[in-house]
Parts: C-alpha cells; sequence; structure tokens
C-alpha cells in the first residue's frame, strides 16, 4: 500500500492500494513533532489494508494542512516574472556524490566503510557511483 | 463545495468506477495539486524537455489481505533518501542503492538527503517521511502485531522508471518475501 501526498502520480503509477494525505511533499506520514496526529494518520491509512478491496483503489484521508488551501498556490508553479534568479524550480542539482546531512556524518561514514564497507547498504548493478563514500 | 454525503459518494462510484473512497466527510477539501500537470507546466516555462512519468496500463498485482492487521507482520519502504548515521548517504543522480534500517533505530540517528523536497522538517522528526517510530508506537498499543526487522530505504528522484521497474523493485520485492512480511507500506515523497 503506498501513502502518499501526489495523487495524479498515484493514479497513473496505479499501485494495489492507496492511501492519499493531502499535505506538502515531505510530510506525507505527519506533521514534524506532532506524536498524536502522526499516530492517527498512520492508523487511518492503515486501515486502507482491510477497508479496499479493488485493485488500484485509494483511500482519501480527511487530513487538512492548514485551516486553508493557500500553501497549495505556490508549489511549482513557473515564476509569473522572466525573472532567471526567482525560478521556481526550488529543486537542488542532482549531485552524484553522497549528499550527507552534515559533515559529521561524512567523516563516520568513511571512517566506518573502511573498516566493514557499510553491511546495511546494498548496492545494485552498474551504479559505481553510489558505492563511494567520497 | 462539493457534497460528500455518502448518497453522492456511492452515486459517483457507480459513475466512475475510478475507485476514490472518502473517509468520512471531510470539514473542507480542495482538489490535491496535480503535480504532474505542474510539473509539465514549470519544465515548459524552463525550457526542460517534458518528463515521461509513469503510467501503468495493467491492472495492479492484488493480494487478499489474510490476516487482521493486529496480527500482521508489516513491513516500511520510504524513497526518501533516508540513512542512518554512519551509513553511506544518498547521491541525487539516480542512485539505484538502498538502505537496510533496524526496525529499533532511534529517530535521532536517521537521516534525509533529498533534491527535490524541502527537507526542514524531516530532518527535525524523520517521522513525517519515515514514520518507522509511529509505527513502533502503533505496535506497542496493539493496532499492528509486528514490525518486519528491517525497513527498507532509498532515493527517489530516479528518473529511469526502468532501472527500477527491473533493477531496485525487484530487489526490495525479494527483500520483503525473505522477511516474511504480510503487509508492506511504501512512503513515497
Amino acid at each position: 500500500m503506498s501513502l502518499t501526498s501526489a495523487l495524479s502520480i498515484t493514479r497513473s503509477v496505479n499501485p494495489p492500494r492507496g492511501a492519499f494525505v493531502d499535505y506538502p511533499l515531505g510530510h506525507t506520514a505527519g506533521k514534524p513533532d506532532e506524536k498524536e496526529q502522526q499516530l492517527h494518520l498512520l492508523k487511518t491509512a492503515l486501515s486502507a489494508f482491510s477497508r479496499l478491496s479493488k485493485p488500484g483503489s485509494i483511500l482519501m484521508l480527511p487530513e487538512t494542512w492548514d485551516s486553508d488551501d493557500s500553501w497549495k498556490e505556490e508549489v511549482m508553479r513557473p515564476s509569473k516574472k522572466n525573472d532567471s534568479s526567482k525560478s521556481a524550480d526550488n529543486r537542488l542539482e542532482r549531485f552524484d556524490t553522497p549528499q550527507y546531512q552534515c559533515d559529521l556524518d561524512k567523516e563516520l561514514a568513511e571512517s566506518s566503510f573502511e573498516v566493514d564497507g557499510c553491511p546495511t547498504c546494498v548496492f545494485l548493478g552498474d551504479d559505481t557511483k553510489s558505492q563511494s563514500t567520497k | 463545495m462539493k457534497d460528500f454525503s455518502s448518497q453522492n459518494m456511492f452515486s459517483n462510484q457507480r459513475q466512475n468506477p475510478a475507485k476514490i473512497l472518502i473517509v468520512c466527510k471531510p470539514k473542507q477539501m480542495s482538489a490535491p495539486i496535480d503535480y504532474i500537470e505542474r510539473t509539465t507546466a514549470l519544465y515548459d516555462s524552463l525550457g526542460y524537455p517534458g518528463y515521461r512519468w509513469t503510467k501503468t496500463e495493467d491492472p495492479p498485482p492484488w493480494s487478499v489481505v489474510k490476516k487482521p492487521l493486529s496480527s500482521s507482520k508489516v513491513g516500511l519502504i520510504a524513497s526518501g533518501g533516508i540513512y542512518v548515521e554512519k551509513q553511506v548517504a544518498f547521491h541525487w543522480k539516480d542512485d539505484l542503492s538502498f538502505r537496510i534500517v533496524d526496525k529499533n533505530t532511534p529517530n535521532s540517528r536517521l537521516r534525509t538527503t533529498h533534491f527535490a523536497y524541502d527537507l526542514a522538517d524531516s530532518r527535525i522528526d524523520p517521522n513525517v517521511v519515515f514514520p518507522l517510530e509511529t509505527m513502533r508506537e502503533l505496535v506497542s498499543q496493539g493496532y499492528i502485531g509486528e514490525l518486519s526487522q528491517s525497513a527498507y530505504t532509498f532515493m527517489g528522484g530516479i528518473y529511469s522508471a526502468k532501472s527500477v521497474q527491473e533493477t531496485l523493485a525487484p530487489a526490495l520485492a525479494d527483500r520483503c518475501e525473505e522477511d516474511a512480511v504480510d503487509l508492506v507500506l511504501l512512503v513515497p515523497v
């Protein structure tokens, strides 16, 4: 079952079961540090396993992100002005080296990799880029 | 505003068996963002070539759920670029690797990395993209039977759907089969 905040993409991919949460991307499993809300959301989402009986069905969760939907207006919108510095494309460059959350993680991963090669990292196929810590 | 009364809901389902089930009457439910439409418009405005979205025409595979959730072994797979302290982080250019995350990993050891979503909240509380702690709590409440020993994480934003379908997804499916899970929760970002 796929817990999703992108309804159009999920419908296009068409997993066996879905649960849709109308939240901004990056919050599909709840609001940060709101434990009770996260538990409630996940319980409802998991109920899709017993409630959905038709392949490709999506359970629509009633949660709303905010008191209004203004957050939806600016998401991935082309820049209104012809100003490339204000591009609406907020995505970052797709670097092909490991992107650590912090520098300390990089040091820890590198020293750990030298010892045991990261036994909980599974590298597939010919993707050699992911097998380097640097 | 749309009428979500049950009568209307069922009549909608008859006209369009396209499978939407509403949990209960929401206070307000505006149209979800159509990310395919917005991405297409955004790419056009930036002069990028169009992206070929995955569109599955075949009906999805289906297994009947045989056990209640409260006696099921549940797996978790998330694509939000989650890794554990000391693991190699994901890179952002079609990284096809995955990480094994022990079910008892505390949030304090979880990290997130991704080029396409705002990481601010997931770095405050990884539960928002990787609800492992939330699921542990649901186990202790008896709502879920048990968690699979390993959760799996990978880096979304892989532009080759073919590589995912032929390499990454089958590897993860094999893991789930080895783990003998009853159900798997997928959390894409």
